[in-house]
């Protein structure tokens, strides 16, 4: 039972850049034996003067060659991310993981699904569309432009409709615009993207109410849900504080969309 | 040689706990860390009511350290007596409580409730930048720091450890009058207060507009504000301020601290703690020192 968890170095076995500030890196950590679709890993850079870890979503968890797949974006000069994508094979990221509860899935089982990602809130869907089972699986997944990434792995997997804010691919405008003007329906909703996106598909998932999972993103600092930094509103009171602030870290980041305030 | 440390009468295993908030009330670190091993469990902040923190964004990462507005979210005292006490108790650790108030009141209604529960010893913070009301009001001037000091003693049957503020003018002063109000031991430094600004949204990066820097870029600073107090006061001194190493700890020893605290080393790497204990007792062997007590503040 004591120090069951820790800090482990995880050894980059790959990297690619897939898009404009967008990069693929497949790790060798024991982070995968237990990983599910939506949960997170935290990544720490090599350098002293950036303490903090970053929350890096899982994109593809390969169980039998014990590795996960972090698809990222740079955020700018002289980021963690920066010196993430800047890393070789062979080069160690100390990481802990896997964090926070993942998309249930489970309950996708014979019924009709959006699966909806956004930016850089794409790339946690595709290992949910590898495992989900269900009767209609349609991704619909949004870019800024024609740097629609992961969108072949995506045609693998399920239906896919896609969204561009400068139309060169698919429906011109959001996720949102893609369900209406493709006519799509569906009785179950996951989804990860930017606040906007997610505010637009709680409100259009309450209004039909359709069940729906939206995984959120807030600056954290422990991970592991102690310091009390990445909380967003809920209806229930939390187990951590008796108020009404979950824990994104640990409670999170997948919550039901009537159970958040965003 | 042994590891055990004296503070205010209190036995602990080894001089190690962790700075309050850092760290929850230990269960969230349980796995990354065997709590029989830290000297103390310093528990997140607790007041006599729930109370909701600060809005969003809370934390901001800065160069060698963070800022933080979390603004002392806590369960109340109620919850965490059921709860984090039982928890704690199973460990073979020191349980320190801390303590936070927006009034005298507030406080002593906590220290009370206290009095018979079964904790170790209890830290009144009155430092905490981040709250408008209470805190840091008592921890900015000596007439008051004495005053509230004297306000929860009256109520408290363990140990008072007084936790200071580097926001002052002289930590010296402020150990001096928490002293002559009767705490049996102080802390310090609670964070330094910062503010950082987004240049492209132009705006402040955390909601609260300002925030408590702590992490390995102010350790100079804590070191310097343990040796000050060591010099002004009787009492023992918990050191913290930028801890990360081993190192960081006994040269916060060596200054004057009788035991250390970790803070936002937890957030580097979960389980720092226990390297931080193993380090110092790697030391005290090739040093030749036969008790922590025969290192504390050496360095004069």
């Amino acid at each position: 039972m004591l120090m069951t968890k820790k800090r482990e170095d995880a050894a980059v076995l790959s990297q690619e850049c897939i898009a404009q500030d967008i990069y693929s890196m497949w790790l060798k950590t024991g982070a995968a034996s237990e990983a599910r679709p939506g949960q997170f890993i935290s990544m720490y850079t090599n350098d002293g003067s950036k303490l903090l870890p970053r929350p890096i979503s899982i994109c593809e968890i390969n169980k039998a060659e014990g590795s996960l797949r972090v698809v990222y974006r740079v955020t700018g000069e002289n980021t963690g991310t920066e010196l993430f994508s800047k890393m070789e094979p062979g080069d160690i990221v100390p990481v802990i993981g896997p964090l926070g509860n993942g998309f249930p899935y489970e309950k996708a089982e014979g019924r009709k699904v959006f699966l909806m990602g956004g930016g850089i809130g794409v790339p946690p869907i595709l290992e949910l569309a590898k495992q989900m089972k269900c009767a209609k699986k349609q991704i619909v997944v949004g870019y800024r432009n024609a740097e629609t990434f992961l969108k072949e792995e995506f045609e693998k997997n399920g239906e896919v409709y896609i969204s561009t804010e400068d139309g060169s691919v698919g429906t011109k405008g959001n996720v949102m615009d893609a369900i209406r003007e493709n006519d799509l329906e569906a009785d179950l909703i996951y989804a990860c993207g930017p606040t906007p996106m997610l505010r637009a598909i709680k409100k259009y998932a309450e209004e039909k109410g359709i069940e729906c999972y939206l995984s959120l993103e807030e600056r954290m600092a422990c991970g592991i849900g102690a310091c009390l930094a990445c909380v967003c509103q809920s209806k229930e009171k939390d187990h951590h504080s008796n108020v009404h602030n979950k824990r994104i870290c640990k409670d999170g980041p997948v919550f039901l969309s009537t159970e958040v305030e965003i | 040689m042994n590891m055990k440390v004296n503070i205010a009468g209190v036995e602990w295993n080894n001089p190690v706990t962790v700075a309050s908030g850092t760290f929850g009330s230990g269960a969230e670190f349980a796995d990354y860390v065997d709590l029989n091993r830290l000297g103390a469990v310093t528990t997140k902040g607790v007041a006599n009511v729930p109370w909701t923190g600060n809005p969003t964004p809370r934390v901001a990462e800065t160069y060698g350290g963070m800022m933080n507005a979390v603004g002392l979210q806590n369960p109340g005292i109620d919850v965490f007596c059921e709860r984090d006490i039982p928890f704690l108790r199973k460990y073979d650790t020191k349980i320190i409580v801390n303590v936070c108030g927006k009034s005298e009141q507030d406080y002593c209604e906590v220290v009370e409730r206290l009095a018979d529960e079964d904790v170790d010893m209890l830290e009144i913070n009155i430092s905490c930048p981040n709250v408008k009301e209470g805190g840091i009001a008592f921890g900015q001037n000596p007439k008051a720091a004495e005053e509230i000091t004297r306000a929860v003693k009256k109520y408290a049957k363990q140990p008072v450890i007084m936790k200071l503020s580097p926001n002052v003018t002289s930590i010296a002063e402020m150990a001096k009058a928490v002293e002559a109000g009767g705490a049996d031991a102080v802390s310090l430094i609670n964070t330094i207060t910062g503010m950082k600004i987004d240049i492209n949204r132009k705006s402040f990066v955390l909601a609260n507009k300002t925030g408590g820097v702590s992490g390995p870029a102010i350790h100079p600073i804590a070191v310097r504000m343990v040796y000050e107090a060591a010099n002004a006061v009787d009492l023992p001194i918990i050191g913290m301020g930028g801890i990360m190493t081993a190192e960081d700890a006994i040269e916060m020893i060596l200054a004057g601290a009788s035991a250390v605290s970790v803070g936002t080393a937890n957030f580097h790497n979960p389980s720092v703690t226990m390297d931080i204990v193993d380090g110092i007792e790697a030391y005290m062997k090739a040093q030749g020192f036969e008790t922590v007590a025969d290192m504390v503040g050496i360095v004069k």
